[in-house]
C-alpha cells in the first residue's frame, strides 16, 4: 500500500486538474447568476480543438490549451446569445450545448482517431522533489497541474478581494439592483459565461493533449457534469471546490490501482465510483436546505431582461 | 446586448410557429455546414431528408426510430410541464432493457406466450425503478434531479457493461460483449414480411392516446401544470409537491423502460452495448419541439427519427460521420429555445 501511495496521490492531482478548471469556470458563471449545463459539451469542444491544434502544429499542450480555451469560449458565447441575449431557459440551453458539443467534437474528431501526442514531461522542482512521499507528489507534476492551482488562487482572490469579484456577486445576487445602479448586468454575465467556457475548454484540452493524450470520442466521459455537481458540493466557494476536485480525483484514480492493491472488484464498479460518489455528495450537501439557501446565488438560473 | 422586451400578452402564434422557425433555421445553418464541407447543400438534403423516404422499407425504418422517441417524450413531457427535469431517460431506457432482457435471455427458449408480456412489464418496472431513485433523492434529500438522473445514466451503462462482459454474455459469442439473440417468444412479431416494423407499434399508439386523454381530461395533469407554472398557487391550493416529483419521474422512467424493451425485443434482438443511439437525450428535444403536447410529440418524434435516418444515409452516401445527427439535434434545440423566447417577448423597438 505504502509503495503505491505516492503514485496514487500524484495521479490524484492530475485527475483532479480538469475538474478544477471546469469547476472554477462554472463556479464563476453561477456566481453571476447563470447556470450553464453545457460544461460537458464545452469540454469536448475544447478537447478536440486543443488536440487538433496540438497535432497540426506539433507544439503539444503549449498550443493545445490556448486553442481549447478559445474554442470553449466561443461555444460559451453561443450559449450566451441564447440564454442571455434571448433570455431562453438556461438549463435547456446548456443541454443543447452539450448535445451539440458531443456531435461537433465527434464530427471533427474522426480525422484524429489514430493520432497520438507525446504528452508532457513533469516539471521537477529541484531539492523539493526529493522530499520523501510529498516531494514526487507535489513537485514532480506537469506544468498544467501547477497552472490549475494558479487559476484557483486567481479566482479565489478575485471573488474575495476585488471590485470585479464584488460586481460579479452583486449581479448574481440582485441583478435588478445592479442594473438600477447602472451596471451592465448582461455584459458581466457574458464575461462570466465566456470565462467559464474558456476554463472548460482548457479542462478538455488537458484531457486530450496531456492526460490521455489522444482523441477518443466522448472522452470527457461525464467529467463536465461532475464539475457542475462539484460547484453545488462546494456551496459556490472556490476552496471547497478545490478540495472536492481532489476527492474526485482520488476516487477516479483508485480504479487504476485497485488491482495492485489486491482489490478483487469488477472494473465496472470501480469505473462507476465517481458517478456514485457524485450522487452521494449531492445528497449529503442538498439535505441541508439552509446551507444551500444561504450560499446559492439568489438569481441563479433566472433570466434577466432589463 | 438587450435584444428583447416583454410582450403585453404571450403570443399564441409564436407558440406554435416556433418549432417551424427552429426547423427552418436548422436547415439553413445545416446547408451552410454542408456547403462549408464542400458538399452541395441540395444534394445533401436530398440524401438526408428525401431519399430515406423513397421506399416502403424507409418508412418502416422511420417508424422504428420514431417509436422510442415518441414513447419516451410522452413521459418526459409530463415532468417538463411540472418543471421536473428528468434528463436521464437514456439510463432508464437501459435499465428497462436490462430488466426485460434478463427475462428474454433466460426464459425466451421456453416458447411461452407469456415471455414477451413479462418482458414488457419488467422493462416498465426497471425504467420506473431507475426513475424512482432520483425521485426519492429529490423528495427526501432535496438533491437536484437533473444531476442525479444523469449520473444514474452513467451507472446504468456500467451495469450493462458488467453484465455484457460477464454473466449475461453469449457463451458462443466469441467474447463479444453481447447476449444471445432472443428466441421468437422474446421478440415482438413483425407487422409485415420484409419490414422490421413490429407489434410494439401498438404500445406506442396506445401510449399516445393514453397521454393525450390524461393531459386533456385528468385533474392530476392540471395539478402538475399548475405546479410547474405557478408553484406558489399550487402550494396555496394544497397540491402535493412531492407527489408531482414521484409521478413525473416514475412515469417518465416507465416510458423510457418500455422503449428499451421495444429496442431489444425489436430491431436489436439481443442485449448489447449499443441498445440506443441516444434516444433518451433526443427525446428531450422531441418533447419540447412537440410543445409538450401528446400529438405534437408524434410529429416532432417523426421529424427526429428522420434526422437519425438521414444521419445514417449521410454516413453511407456522403461519407459523413454519424455524429452529424448530434450537431443537427443540438442546433434544433438551440433554435427552438431561441424562437420560444419570442412567445413572451418581442424585439426591442428602439434603444432606451
Amino acid at each position: 500500500m505504502l509503495d503505491y501511495l505516492p503514485l496514487i496521490l500524484a495521479g490524484t492531482l492530475a485527475a483532479a486538474t480538469p475538474l478544477i478548471f471546469a469547476g472554477l469556470g462554472e463556479l464563476v458563471a453561477e456566481r453571476s447568476g447563470v447556470i450553464n449545463l453545457g460544461v460537458e459539451g464545452m469540454m469536448l469542444i475544447g478537447a478536440i480543438a486543443g488536440f487538433a491544434a496540438a497535432a497540426e502544429t506539433g507544439h503539444g499542450a503549449a498550443i493545445g490549451l490556448p486553442a481549447g480555451a478559445l474554442a470553449g469560449a466561443a461555444a460559451a458565447a453561443v450559449f450566451g446569445f441564447f440564454a442571455l441575449s434571448l433570455a431562453a431557459n438556461q438549463a435547456a440551453c446548456g443541454l443543447a450545448l452539450t448535445i451539440f458539443g458531443i456531435g461537433l467534437s465527434a464530427f471533427i474528431g474522426q480525422h484524429y482517431v489514430s493520432y497520438s501526442l507525446p504528452g508532457l514531461q513533469p516539471v521537477v522542482v529541484p531539492l523539493l522533489s526529493d522530499i520523501p512521499l510529498l516531494g514526487p507528489v507535489l513537485f514532480k507534476q506537469d506544468w498544467v497541474v501547477y497552472l490549475s492551482l494558479a487559476a484557483f488562487a486567481l479566482v479565489a482572490w478575485t471573488l474575495a478581494k476585488t471590485r470585479l469579484g464584488l460586481l460579479l456577486k452583486a449581479v448574481g445576487e440582485a441583478p435588478e439592483a445592479a442594473h438600477a445602479i447602472g451596471y451592465p448586468v448582461i455584459a458581466i454575465r457574458y464575461g462570466a459565461v465566456v470565462f467559464g467556457g474558456a476554463m472548460a475548454g482548457i479542462a478538455g484540452a488537458y484531457l486530450s493533449t496531456v492526460y490521455t493524450p489522444l482523441w477518443v470520442q466522448n472522452m470527457s466521459a461525464g467529467r463536465g457534469w461532475i464539475a457542475v455537481a462539484l460547484v453545488v458540493f462546494a456551496t459556490w466557494k472556490p476552496t471547497r471546490l478545490l478540495l472536492g476536485a481532489y476527492l474526485f480525483g482520488f476516487v477516479t484514480i483508485l480504479q487504476f490501482h485497485a488491482q495492485g492493491l489486491g482489490l478483487q472488484v469488477p472494473v465496472q464498479l470501480l469505473a462507476a465510483l465517481p458517478y456514485l460518489a457524485t450522487i452521494v455528495v449531492l445528497v449529503l450537501i442538498s439535505r441541508d436546505r439552509k446551507l444551500l439557501q444561504l450560499n446559492l446565488p439568489a438569481s441563479l438560473g433566472k433570466p434577466f431582461l432589463p | 446586448m438587450h435584444l428583447l422586451e416583454p410582450r403585453a400578452q404571450p403570443s399564441q402564434l409564436m407558440r406554435w410557429t416556433a418549432p417551424l422557425i427552429a426547423i427552418a433555421a436548422t436547415l439553413l445553418v445545416g446547408s451552410l455546414l454542408f456547403w462549408a464541407l464542400g458538399k452541395s447543400p441540395l444534394e445533401s438534403f436530398h440524401v438526408f431528408f428525401v431519399e430515406p423516404l423513397t421506399s416502403g422499407y424507409g418508412w418502416s425504418e422511420l417508424l422504428i426510430k420514431a417509436c422510442p422517441l415518441i414513447l419516451i417524450a410522452q413521459g418526459l413531457a409530463i415532468g417538463f410541464k411540472a418543471r421536473i427535469y428528468n434528463i436521464g431517460a437514456e439510463g432508464q431506457l437501459i435499465m428497462g432493457a436490462l430488466f426485460g432482457g434478463g427475462i428474454g435471455i433466460f426464459y425466451g427458449d421456453s416458447g411461452s406466450a407469456w415471455v414477451l408480456p413479462a418482458m414488457v412489464v419488467a422493462g416498465a418496472l426497471g425504467g420506473a425503478l431507475w426513475g424512482a431513485i432520483p425521485a426519492l433523492l429529490k423528495t427526501r434529500f432535496n438533491a437536484e434531479e437533473t444531476l442525479t438522473t444523469l449520473m444514474l445514466t452513467y451507472i446504468a451503462t456500467f451495469i450493462l457493461s458488467y453484465l455484457m462482459h460477464g454473466a449475461w454474455r453469449d457463451p458462443e459469442g466469441m467474447n463479444f460483449p453481447q447476449s444471445v439473440m432472443f428466441a421468437d417468444a422474446a421478440l415482438f412479431g413483425l407487422l409485415a414480411e420484409g419490414f422490421r416494423i413490429n407489434s410494439s407499434l401498438w404500445i406506442v399508439i396506445f401510449a399516445v392516446l393514453a397521454f393525450w386523454l390524461f393531459n386533456a381530461r385528468s385533474f392530476l395533469a392540471y395539478r402538475l401544470e399548475v405546479g410547474g407554472q405557478a408553484p406558489a398557487a399550487a402550494r396555496y391550493a394544497g397540491f402535493p409537491a412531492k407527489q408531482t416529483v414521484w409521478f413525473s419521474l416514475v412515469v417518465s422512467g416507465m416510458t423510457a423502460g418500455l422503449a428499451g424493451v421495444g429496442e431489444i425485443a425489436g430491431p436489436v434482438g439481443q442485449l448489447n452495448l449499443n441498445i440506443s443511439p441516444g434516444y433518451g437525450f433526443a427525446a428531450i428535444i422531441v418533447a419540447y419541439l412537440g410543445r409538450l403536447h401528446a400529438l405534437g410529440i408524434v410529429l416532432a418524434g417523426t421529424l427526429m427519427a428522420l434526422i437519425y435516418l438521414g444521419g445514417e444515409a449521410a454516413q453511407l452516401s456522403l461519407q459523413m460521420p454519424a455524429a452529424i445527427t448530434g450537431i443537427f439535434q443540438g442546433m434544433l434545440l438551440f433554435f427552438l429555445l431561441g424562437a420560444d423566447a419570442f412567445i413572451d417577448n418581442r424585439l426591442r423597438r428602439r434603444a432606451r
